[in-house]
């Protein structure tokens, strides 16, 4: 496979990822908006969507509907829903040859419908059904994925592109909310706080995981345990990287090479299995989630080194 | 022209049904044309999802378009496909004969039948190829004739392009997307099949490995990019080739092999299919600036190291000036008088032929010699006086740069309007593989078709759309 293919794949699943996490943070922020007045919670929202810097830069002082707007359909935004499902059908189209007709036609089709429902400013009633209708393409192309392809390299890059992504995603909603997760002599249980947690949650789609794995008792602990070392839980930081660890595993046995990218994801994969969420506290929750982050953008710029995308 | 009747493939000259479209017309008027236009509509969503769109040329946030496709197949009995294809196989056996010859011998220039100067002047003669033996002899593995039909029995070459042919990824996206929509069609008919192109392509290519290909032959098609405006047909002819689909920053030479960069590292390339232009191909050999090319390949090349599908060089045969000469050339190098007509052609560098023209613009097609997809034409019948003064200028200024050719009176094929079956004119480019082991055309073709009533323009930069083309089994 071609270096520049298997850079494709990865943006292409990259892309894909990011545009279900951005539109998922606009339905939670967007929820909140009508629990709570104000227009403080797009801030932090856009943090952890890592566009609040070009959202200062071309939009100026937060206000929901702009906010909304740029999240979604901004082109000027790179991370923006619109923006995302372009790039991750431009990077189909480049790697079109690795895809099967099935993958290929979702995610044109994905493309060519988001652009249709976003080629105007949309409503705030249209707003669930539109994101709902974008999240049902890109899951389309998720599940021909899934019900087509070979399980070969091809297979394994699109893999590390997606829960990279993932990971990365879920420890930047950390890394912004940690201090709502912090045991505070201040407001333990108040409405505040449960309002804040349930951002979280919904964030990443677990509000009814967590209910299943922990009951209607929703305390701080227990979520920073759920998103960070849940084996179970899909976007929980422990899940991401052992798949990550595993599909570069497939890899390695696939070319017969251990590279360093792989020593770095079993390194992380072994510190998220063996620690414990009170370790965790203790060491200071924001610390860790700040060195998981910087291992994660570590392994992905040795994958793109081990593996030859550009040069 | 005008005064005469024009012929018609479905309808011929006298509204005679021909034999041929006897299936289609009577299965065209049990159609309730409203569910007709709705599977006209169907057409052009199911190229929209399966991504045959291209990009307008110096328009960066264009639209992605697509090419009007037009539901009404063309119809070409077997009779007239076999008359055809030997006259196609005779005249590109002869284009590899001479390629062969002009980079070698020249024995046409010393035999006296091609003028020195139509190659010494031509920017389209390479001397980097000099001498330089491509494998299995074969220059042109990818040849598209433009034909066009004046009447029953008449068919003209209007062009031969002997570069990088474009195209034949809509014969076999229109041949799909008509089986899809109209299986009961085939069922009635008996169409010959396109399909088996990219098959024949790979094997075709694979022929040609060069001595330095040790096992089975890696190809790969070198493309400009996706913002190429071919950059669909690229990927399609590489997937349905099961080939890796490079660009240039892909590519370098390793150990004397042009090699691709792979996840596993550089790995040797024995056939490159290359869709860019020769021009581009080797920034040290030709335009340093490229940045779609390889540097260095051109020695790779010539030291036996990989074939390069087609040879650079090859438009050195479909050059438009060389072109009046490819009766002389058919006859030169096969011993047979030409089976298929070239337009009479006056070349304008000729004094006399010159003052012809000039007398005579109103009624003649005036073209670039280098020019391609119909721009910095003149066609005199339908340009106004100021038009034809203006091009008159162009023309005494720079009377080389030119060739000019009588309008035909092209043949048409009905489209499907919302007024029912209405008649355009249309022209043809087969698809024509060589390889050590023969020559293999695709029964049926590209046939492009001018959209507009009366126009003689079938380029789709300029509102031509493309119909699917049977040639029917006897």
């Amino acid at each position: 496979m071609l270096g520049k293919t298997a850079n494709g794949l990865y943006w292409m699943f990259r892309s894909l990822e990011r545009a279900e996490n951005t539109s998922r943070l606009i339905e939670t922020g967007q929820r909140i908006g009508l629990t709570r007045s104000g227009n403080m919670e797009w801030g932090s929202v856009m943090q952890t969507a890592g566009v609040a810097e070009g959202y200062a830069a071309h939009r100026g002082e937060i206000a929901q509907d702009q906010a909304i707007d740029w999240m979604l359909r901004d082109t000027d935004n790179p991370s923006s829903v619109l923006s995302s499902i372009a790039s991750a059908r431009q990077n189909a189209r480049m790697v079109r040859t690795a895809l099967t007709t099935d993958v290929w036609e979702a995610t044109n089709a994905a493309y060519m419908r988001s652009k249709e429902l976003l080629a105007r400013k949309v409503p705030e009633r249209d707003l669930p059904n539109t994101l709902k209708l974008i999240r049902q393409r890109t899951a389309l192309v998720r599940g021909a994925t899934h019900g087509t392809m070979l399980r070969n390299d091809i297979y394994d890059f699109a893999r590390i592109g997606t829960f990279l992504e993932r990971a990365d995603n879920t420890a930047r909603i950390l890394d912004v909310k940690y201090y709502v997760l912090l045991p505070s002599v201040f407001a333990v249980g108040s409405t505040i706080d449960n309002v804040q947690w349930e951002t979280i949650l919904r964030s990443v789609s677990a509000s009814g995981g967590y209910r299943m794995a922990y009951g209607n008792q929703v305390n701080a602990r227990d979520i920073a345990k759920f998103l960070i070392l849940d084996k179970r839980m899909p976007r929980s930081l422990n899940f991401c990287v052992s798949k990550l660890r595993d599909n570069l595993g497939y890899l390695a046995s696939d070319y017969d090479t251990t590279l360093p990218s792989h020593e770095i994801a079993d390194k992380l994969a072994q510190r998220l299995s063996l620690h414990d969420i009170d370790e965790i506290f203790e060491y200071g929750l924001h610390e860790y989630i700040q060195t998981i982050l910087a291992s994660i953008g570590e392994l992905g710029a040795q994958i793109e080194q081990d593996y030859r995308f550009y040069v | 022209m005008s005064d005469e009747k024009i012929f018609d493939e479905m309808w011929g000259r006298d509204e005679q049904l021909r034999d041929p479209y006897a299936n289609f017309q009577s299965w065209f008027d049990g159609e309730d044309p409203a569910r007709l236009r709705a599977k006209q509509r169907e057409a052009d969503d199911l190229f929209r999802l399966t991504g045959i769109t291209f990009n307008v040329y110096g328009r960066q946030e264009a639209e992605e378009r697509l090419i009007p496709f037009d539901i009404v197949p063309r119809v070409i009995a077997q009779r007239e496909w076999q008359k055809l294809s030997r006259g196609i196989e005779q005249r590109v056996r002869a284009i590899n004969a001479f390629l062969n010859d002009i980079y070698g011998r020249q024995e046409i220039i010393k035999a006296g039948r091609l003028p020195q100067e139509m190659i010494a002047k031509n920017a389209a003669f390479l001397p980097q190829m000099i001498g330089v033996h491509p494998p299995g002899g074969v220059y042109t593995h990818i040849v598209g004739i433009d034909l066009v039909r004046t009447d029953d029995n008449e068919f003209y070459v209007l062009e031969d392009n002997a570069r990088t042919p474009s195209g034949v990824s809509y014969m076999l996206e229109n041949r799909e997307t008509m089986l899809h929509m109209f299986p009961e069609l085939f069922a009635k008919n008996n169409v010959l099949p396109v399909s088996t192109y990219p098959a024949d392509l790979r094997r075709s290519l694979a022929a040609c490995a060069p001595p330095a290909c040790d096992g089975p032959p890696t190809v790969a098609v070198l493309t400009p990019g996706i913002y190429n405006s071919a950059y669909f047909e690229h990927s399609f002819l590489a997937d349905q080739m099961g080939a890796e689909l490079v660009e240039g920053h892909d590519l370098r030479v390793v150990d004397g092999r042009v090699a691709m960069r792979t996840t596993r590292g550089y790995q040797p390339i024995d056939v490159l299919y290359r869709r860019v232009d020769d021009d581009f191909l080797d920034p040290l050999n030709f335009n340093p600036d490229s940045q779609l090319g390889v540097p260095g390949i051109m020695d790779v090349y010539r030291a036996g190291g990989i074939t390069i599908a087609n040879a650079p060089g090859s438009g050195i045969a479909d050059d438009k000036a060389i072109y009046s000469y490819m009766p002389e050339i058919v006859e030169f190098y096969t011993g047979e008088r030409p089976l298929l007509q070239n337009v009479p052609t006056w070349r304008c560098s000729d004094k006399e032929s010159l003052q012809y023209v000039l007398d005579n613009l109103a009624d003649l097609v005036v073209k670039e010699v280098h020019g391609s997809g119909g721009y910095g034409m003149l066609i005199g019948p339908t340009a106004s006086k100021k038009e034809i003064a203006e091009f008159r200028k162009k023309l005494e200024a720079r009377p080389g740069n030119y060739i000019a050719q009588p309008t035909l009176s092209l043949s048409t094929v009905p489209i499907f309007t919302n007024k029912g079956l209405s008649p355009r004119h249309v022209d043809l480019r087969p698809f024509v593989l060589v390889s050590p082991e023969g020559i293999n055309i695709t029964p049926g073709g590209l046939t492009r078709v001018a959209l507009k009533k009366g126009s003689l323009v079938v380029n789709s930069s300029q509102g031509g759309g493309t119909k699917d083309t049977w040639v029917l089994e006897d």
